[in-house]
């Protein structure tokens, strides 16, 4: 139990998906203009993230991880190489499934997020989060603990981050910063400030 | 026509880069960046999986309903994606293994989709391959320029060859530990970005609101 929890703080502050590993950045960047909108995408994230990494979990470990298919009488079968396919196409589908279920009980949501939810799809959080789940050989129960953590991780970092830039928009910023140039010396200071989380971990 | 396909091919480079432009591909530019060996590794991979992906999607763009054109094209890409992937871990373990999940992830590199769908969807065959491989060297550009301070930087050399002595090691360079840690590569993007918009000022985005002049007042 102690070791789930610790594993959920790590993968919200200390691994956080967008400012330790730039995953994500492309929305992150382009949808932080305001803290609404960013909270709506943040949410969408997590939901998407919280579901699609213990079902990659599921995929991998019971049809594609070598000697998977055992319980098929085919263990010698190593199926690995589609991994990237496979997890996208869940990904995809939960992508489509959350913006029938929003579109249907959320609308006001639904809209706000407008072109954004499908490009969850695209979005490398998510993938990402679903092959470190891999790389880590993480089992069912982490699995949907880091699922969970990583998802807030990235929600919490895009609703500063659109925070600040709500701030930043009465600064006076030099000509060739402003806009994209000046948002990632922000994001730098951020992951700045999240690496003081490093002791954390230990 | 030829200077056509020049303009396509050049424009991407500076003019029109995806990375300081476009906001496209920025996750993989800053990840892979600690070195550069493996920023010349990762900006071969997307510059060929761009080229064929862009090409086979122009191919098929006249036969594919508009409905499922997303579906398919993540598809195309992905195949590519998994094909590079098993030629880098046959041929290159050592490398493929310190760029971990990055590989997999330039499926959902913004690049490689939004070229699909924005260039390729619309144009011949020719144009779109160019328009793949001219995004494509945009990319490395800024990726191995980014590789190289980092680099040289954080550990005092280039592409694993020691140019400068450590201090550890008798020499008089203290490596900057912050260059190897992830905030750097903000800064240097950013900075590149800056530099550019001061050489290119159409580039400059307009500023929400201005300031008044102090000595100003309301009418």
């Amino acid at each position: 139990m102690n070791a789930l929890g610790e594993l959920l703080l790590r993968s919200v502050f200390l691994d956080n998906l967008a400012l330790s590993f730039f995953l994500g950045m492309c929305t992150f960047l382009a949808v932080s203009k305001r803290v609404d909108t960013a909270l709506g995408v943040g949410l969408a994230v997590m939901c998407v993230q919280t579901v699609t990494v213990p079902v990659n979990n599921l995929i991998y470990n019971w049809l594609l991880a070598p000697g998977a298919l055992a319980w098929a009488g085919l263990g010698q079968v190593d199926l690995s190489f589609l991994r990237l396919i496979a997890f996208i196409g869940v990904i995809a589908a939960m992508v489509q499934v959350l913006e029938m279920v929003l579109e249907f009980h959320l609308p006001r949501l639904y809209r706000a997020l407008g072109i954004f939810l499908p490009l969850i799809t695209v979005n490398c959080a998510i993938l990402g989060g679903s092959l470190f789940m891999v790389e880590r050989s993480y089992g069912f129960a982490e699995s949907l603990v880091f699922g969970f953590g990583s998802g807030l991780g990235w929600a919490l970092a895009i609703v500063m981050f659109a925070a600040i830039r709500e701030r930043l928009k009465y600064a006076d910023i030099p000509d060739g910063l402003q806009g994209l140039g000046i948002n990632f010396i922000v994001a730098g200071i951020m992951s700045l400030g999240f690496l003081a989380f490093a002791g954390m971990g230990r | 026509m030829t200077g056509n396909y020049w303009r396509i091919l050049t424009r991407p480079l500076i003019d029109e880069n995806p990375l300081t432009l476009q906001i496209l591909g920025i996750c993989s530019a800053l990840a892979v960046t600690t070195s550069l060996d493996t920023a010349l590794l990762m900006s071969l991979v997307v510059t060929c999986v761009l080229a064929l992906g862009n090409g086979a999607v122009s191919l098929i763009r006249n036969q594919l309903p508009h409905s499922v054109r997303i579906i398919v094209q993540i598809t195309i890409i992905a195949s590519l994606v998994i094909v590079v992937d098993q030629v880098l871990q046959a041929y290159a373990f050592e490398l493929s293994k310190r760029l971990s999940v990055f590989v997999g992830l330039v499926i959902t590199n913004c690049i490689v989709l939004g070229r699909a769908e924005g260039f390729a969807m619309h144009n011949g065959f020719t144009a779109s391959v160019l328009d793949g491989i001219g995004n494509g060297l945009g990319y490395s550009l800024v990726l191995v320029l980014v590789g190289t301070i980092r680099e040289f930087f954080g550990k005092g050399s280039l592409l694993n060859f020691q140019i400068l002595v450590p201090v550890e090691q008798g020499g008089s360079f203290e490596p900057l530990q912050l260059m190897l840690l992830p905030p750097s590569a903000f800064f240097i993007i950013g900075g590149i970005i800056w530099y550019i918009r001061r050489r290119r000022p159409q580039q400059v985005e307009k500023p929400e609101f201005t300031l008044r002049e102090s000595g100003e007042s309301t009418p």
